[in-house]
Order: structure tokens, then sequence, then C-alpha cells
């Protein structure tokens, strides 16, 4: 095993984002695929920060994108519970194959 | 091998085991929990690479406020103790083919590269230098993109109101 650095940290980042990836092609439940986005910007907040600080050390820009994508991953999914509530309440059921009412 | 490395290693092991449990639990309760354990890693990263505000925020917003809100709306829209229905294979299979294609050509390229960091002296990331950037005005300063992030906190906030508001039925 050698210090970890730079690179590992891009690793876990871009496994991280592919396993979301991966959960949002195969989910069909909207609570499970809002779970995946949330992995999703975490992996991207990983990779700010680790060029934050292994890159460039002298600024600040990375972690202060990752403070605006935390907010707005927030205001995400605070609307995406409130539109998933809503469409239970009118159709009993939070899968994607049930919310076809705007597909013809 | 020193302690850093291991802790490193560690967290390492707990964010991508517990993000694939996440992606592939059909217990949907139980998925929200792997989804927990995933950011709470992701926070002790932060911690690690010594950003302590940046994995407090991770920890406040993340860990108590979205995962608490994803298992709030769990118990509203899942009958309890139902597992999902199982996904067909083919579909597992290819979203796993492209995952994993994504995943081998995101690293070539990235190992590929040779990352040249900076000689300039380094900035820590203290509250106090946080906070006079991001409110200020003057060159470099964040306080324009705080004012729109604040106006679309705002705009969700009452968008999320309005779209969960129960619609009464109409009195004659």
């Amino acid at each position: 095993m050698i210090m970890p650095g730079l690179y590992h940290i891009l690793f876990i980042s871009a496994a991280l984002f592919f396993i979301g990836v991966y959960g949002f092609f195969t989910r069909r439940n909207l609570i499970t695929m809002l779970m995946s986005i949330e992995l999703i910007l975490n992996s991207v907040n990983l990779n700010f920060i680790a060029f934050n600080k292994y890159v460039w050390p002298n600024k600040l820009d990375g972690l202060f994108f990752t403070l605006f994508v935390i907010a707005i991953a927030a205001a995400e999914a605070a609307t995406a519970i409130a539109i998933i509530i809503n469409l239970y309440r009118s159709h009993q059921s939070i899968d994607v194959e049930n919310a076809q009412d705007l597909k013809y | 091998m020193d302690g850093s490395t291991i802790i490193f290693y560690l967290l390492a092991a707990l964010i991508l085991g517990s993000g694939i449990g996440a992606v592939s639990s059909r217990q949907i309760f139980r998925a929200a929990i792997y989804l927990l354990f995933s950011l709470i890693g992701i926070a002790g990263l932060f911690f690690w690479l010594q950003y302590e505000f940046i994995a407090a925020v991770q920890i406040v917003v993340y860990v108590g406020g979205i995962v608490v809100m994803i298992i709030f709306s769990i118990f509203l829209t899942q009958q309890a103790g139902e597992k999902l229905p199982a996904q067909r294979t083919d579909r597992k299979l290819f979203a796993a083919l492209a995952a994993f294609c994504g995943l081998a050509i995101t690293l070539l390229q990235v190992f590929q590269f040779k990352f040249i960091g900076t000689t300039a002296a380094t900035v820590p990331p203290t509250v106090s230098n946080i906070g006079n950037q991001m409110l200020g005005l003057a060159e470099n300063g964040y306080a324009l993109p705080f004012e729109v992030v604040s106006i679309l906190l705002l705009a969700a906030m009452i968008g999320c109101i309005v779209i969960a508001l129960k619609s009464k039925p109409q009195s004659i």
C-alpha cells in the first residue's frame, strides 16, 4: 500500500460516480433513483475538494463550488420529494413505469 | 504505512461498499441506511483532507437533512416490509456494462494525465478565510453567487410548499 494522494481520491470519486450511474439505470423506484443522484453529486464534491487541496491549494474556489453544490442538492432533494409525495397521492405508486400520463 | 494511510483505506472501503449496498439492496429502507453510511464516509474523507468546515456542512446538510427527508418520504410512500420488485437481468447486465465501461474510460484518461500542483503559498481553509472570501465584494469574492443561491433556496422552499399542498375539494 502506498501513501494515498490525488489519484486515489480521483479513483474513489470515479467509482462512486459510476455506482450512482448504475443505480440510476437499474432502479425503477423514484426514491431510490433520487438516492443514486445524491451519490453522483457527492462524488463531484469529492473531486472538487481533492483538486482544491492537491492542485490549487492557493485558492478556495473548489471549496466554494462544493458549498454551492451542497446547497443546490438540498433544494433539489426537497423539490423532488415534494413531487414524489404528490405523485404518490394521485397514483398510489412511485414507480416510474406507472407515471406515464405525459407520455402519449 | 502509518495510521493516516490505514484510515484512508478504511474510509474508501466504507464509501464504496455502502455505495454499492445503496444501489443494489432490494429493501428500500436498508438502501437508505447504506446511503447514510456512504455519506458519513465522505464526510470522514473531508476530515481526512483537513477541510473541517466542508465536513461539518456535509454532516449537517446530508446526514442530518437529506437522508432524514428521504427516510420520511419512504415511510410516507412504502408499505412496511415490502421488497422492491426484482429488476430484469438483461437490464442489470447492460447497466453494469455501461457503468464499467464508463469507469474504465474515465480512469484511463485520469491516470494518463499528470496533474502538477501550484507552488504558490497555501491558503488554509479556515472558517475566517472562507467567510471573508464568500461574502467579499472585492476581486474573487463570492457575494453574487451567494445571493443567487439564497434566492434559489427561497424559490425551492415556496415551490415545495405549493407542490405538496393538498388541494381542497371545491365547496359550492
